[in-house]
């Protein structure tokens, strides 16, 4: 199993085992460089540890279990969470200040305890299987078991092509699960149960939140962000930065060079296409900075080319192209013998520096007076690379970003758009796929997991709850994150998911972060003084790279048109095969236009590979058996 | 089938935004926005299609629900327009 996983760990392979437990490990070296081997027993050899992840308060931790009497044998992190574990049982992990998946044994107990890590920066996947429970950092371990099958989970297509990724505990194949993030699964016997023991909060209606001055909450949020870096900066190897020529990872960036007394390393991704390309601004925050930089070039052609591995790390089908230079990045990190990166992957869930927040603020506004000829306008300026949509009338700009009063008591409404113009790509699927999801519907199961305080949030939390909770752990952190770091055994570590800087900003008055339509006004306030102004006070720039326009080309790979043939289609049985060869008519050498025929192209085309990599069996077969 | 501009526009749009699945019924006064079948992008679309086989010119200012979001929006539009170039 651990194996196939190597690339997450290439500098160690460890395996323990006794009657009725194994636990297998791949290590990536990065604290306690020579006493860190996995898994680790403790000393009385009770309990028993395989880790992935990094606990970035263990210097903290240790000190205070030292003065209690623990005595430690490594240098390790790993070590620590032993130690914590036998002072607080599964409680240990309300200590614990970083991103970690982790199985303890404890021979005494006869207890297995799971963890994940509250954000969910660190994957953990099981399956229960002929009576044995198994679980890996990926699912490729868990199909190395003989007999456990890649059946793929119709559900989770629907999921996907809704809201981008499955919603845990369901993964894109059945009887393969994930441990959501911020929950522990403790198995004792035959009896297994699974807590969530961190909430993402905010104020409800009628508390103001945070009210002190501004200048002061300003101090405090750079104070917590500084210390949030400052312990991510832990390691015995070097510890670079990913540098996208955005604000968050400028801030990141110039904070950890406060705190690391050799040249920090920066890396970059520049694209061939202006409207994708910021290494302009790259440069200037690498001179600002001093930092060694390097940059890969994503070309044309390069997406394509990699692709099929890029599906094979993220283990579902993707609706954008955007982790593909992601993993060209962690190639770049790992050629220059980089193991770890900080980004600053985070800030705008945790300081509102989406446009999907923006949006809702408009819809709200537009709402409130209806059939108004300028209200509507206010959508045009957030979308200024949108050119489709420049050319829009007031009513129209309305009518697509669902401007009605009637729909702000959705608790969806800010999401709304994003889950239609995704969903759209729907009518492409077979006629059996959509009989076997029998009207299934995944907004529904996503309200049905809000928690009951939702309704009593402001509604600009509200959005930051769904993007924080669904969108930022199912894709953010996994698709583009984890999984196209690790695939070049790259840790990622995200200052901005700290968790004390989350609670932090989450009792912020909503006109603190969101100020009228400049984001994240607090974390400007706070860091203006670290960045050159034209970085500064630089307009939020989603990272985007070409979708369809990757694939439609001259000379693309061969196993595009394969895979996107009406025999390929039919094969998978999946998609309609007429509907996909209009589609990729339609798609021509140039690529298509517009969200929903994009999001169609990339998610079939993932889904056809994803099929191909994985699946046991002809899903054709299940599906229309179903 | 009679050569109707509704049925010229539903065949436009069965072929153009669904990709030739005629298991969705798009009545007369189906909301094209509402049920996810256009978006900025096929608006533009919508207006080359009536410019090029109607033979009008759509202003921009013309360019909004009320004329285009529906098949019998858009017929009805396209029937203005002839009266008035008429």
């Amino acid at each position: 199993m651990s194996d196939s996983i190597a690339h997450r760990g290439p500098d160690a392979a460890g395996l323990w085992a006794q009657t009725g437990i194994g636990l297998g490990h791949r290590r990536l070296s990065i604290v306690g460089l020579s006493d860190g081997q996995q898994p680790m027993a403790s000393a009385d050899g009770d309990l028993v540890i395989v880790y992935n992840g990094e606990v970035f308060n263990f210097v903290e931790l240790r000190a205070e279990l030292e003065r209690g009497g623990h005595v430690f044998r490594t240098g390790s992190d790993t070590e620590v969470i032993l130690h914590l574990y036998q002072q607080y049982g599964a409680d240990c992990v309300r200590h614990l200040n970083g991103d970690f998946a982790f199985a303890i044994w404890d021979k005494r107990h006869g207890r297995l305890l799971l963890a994940r890590d509250r954000i969910g920066v660190r994957p953990l996947f099981y399956a229960e299987h002929d009576g044995g429970l198994y679980f890996a950092s990926e699912i490729k371990a868990l199909l190395a078991v003989p007999s456990i099958e890649a059946e793929i989970d119709p559900i989770a297509l629907d999921e996907i092509f809704t809201l981008w990724a499955p919603l845990p505990p369901r993964t894109g194949f059945k009887g393969i699960c994930e441990l959501p993030p911020a929950h522990v699964m403790v198995v004792e016997g035959q009896a297994r149960r699974i807590e969530r023991y961190w909430s993402l909060d905010y104020p409800e209606s009628g508390d103001p939140g945070d009210t002190r001055p501004e200048a002061e909450i300003a101090e405090e949020l750079l104070a917590l962000l500084d210390d949030a870096t400052r312990i991510r900066m832990r390691a015995d190897v070097p510890v670079g930065a990913y540098l996208s020529g955005g604000l968050d990872s400028a801030i990141t960036t110039a904070l950890a060079t406060r705190h690391t007394p050799q040249q920090l390393s920066t890396y970059s991704v520049s694209f061939a296409s202006a409207e994708h390309d910021e290494s302009q601004f790259q440069q200037i925050m690498a001179k600002a900075l001093g930092t060694a930089h390097a940059s890969v070039h994503c070309g044309t052609g390069d997406i394509a080319q990699h692709f099929p591995q890029v599906i094979a790390h993220t283990e579902r089908p993707i609706v954008r192209t955007a982790p593909a230079p992601l993993y060209l990045l962690s190639g770049l990190v790992q050629e220059q013998g980089l193991k770890v990166v900080l980004t600053g992957e985070g800030a705008d869930e945790v300081f509102a520096g989406y446009d999907i927040f923006k949006e809702d603020k408009v819809r709200r506004f537009a709402a409130r007076q209806p059939g108004s000829r300028f209200r509507p306008l206010l959508f045009k300026r957030l979308y200024p690379y949108l050119p489709n949509l420049q050319g829009q009338s007031a009513e129209y700009l309305a009518a697509f970003f669902g401007a009605k009063a009637d729909v702000l008591d959705d608790p969806l409404a800010s999401h709304r758009p994003r889950m239609r113009s995704t969903a759209a790509a729907k009518l492409f699927f077979s006629g059996d796929l959509r009989a076997s999801l029998g009207g299934y519907d995944a907004a529904e199961t996503l309200v049905d997991q809000l928690p009951a305080a939702f309704a009593r949030w402001h509604p600009q939390h509200q959005a930051q709850y769904l993007e924080t909770r669904f969108l930022l752990p199912g894709y953010i952190l996994s698709s583009q994150g984890d999984r196209m770091a690790m695939a070049h055994g790259v840790e990622g570590r995200f200052p901005f998911l700290d968790h004390r800087l989350i609670a932090f900003a989450n009792r912020l008055p909503p006109r603190l972060t969101l100020k009228g339509l400049t984001e994240k006004h607090i974390l400007r306030k706070a860091t203006a003084h670290l960045l050159p102004a034209s970085i500064g006070n630089r307009t939020k720039q989603p990272y985007r790279a070409p979708d369809s326009q990757a694939f439609a080309m001259a000379g693309a790979p061969d196993y595009v048109g394969e895979l996107m043939s009406p025999q390929a289609i039919a094969g998978t049985g999946l998609f309609n095969p007429a509907a996909v060869e209009k589609l990729v008519a339609k798609a021509g050498v140039t690529g298509v236009d517009g969200f929903r025929d994009n999001t169609a192209y990339v998610g079939i085309l993932s889904t056809q590979l994803w099929d191909r990599r994985f699946s046991s069996g002809s899903t054709a077969a299940r599906i229309a058996a179903e | 089938m009679t050569d109707t501009p509704q049925n010229t526009i539903r065949a436009f749009i069965i072929d153009n935004f669904l990709f030739g699945d005629t298991s969705q019924e798009i009545a007369d006064d189906t909301s094209l926005i509402d049920n996810n079948l256009v978006d900025s992008t096929g608006v533009l679309e919508l207006v080359f299609f009536l410019e090029t086989t109607f033979d009008i010119k759509v202003a921009d200012t013309e360019v909004v629900p009320d004329n285009l979001d529906s098949i019998g929006a858009m017929a009805a539009y396209i029937e203005t327009k002839r009266r008035a170039a008429a």
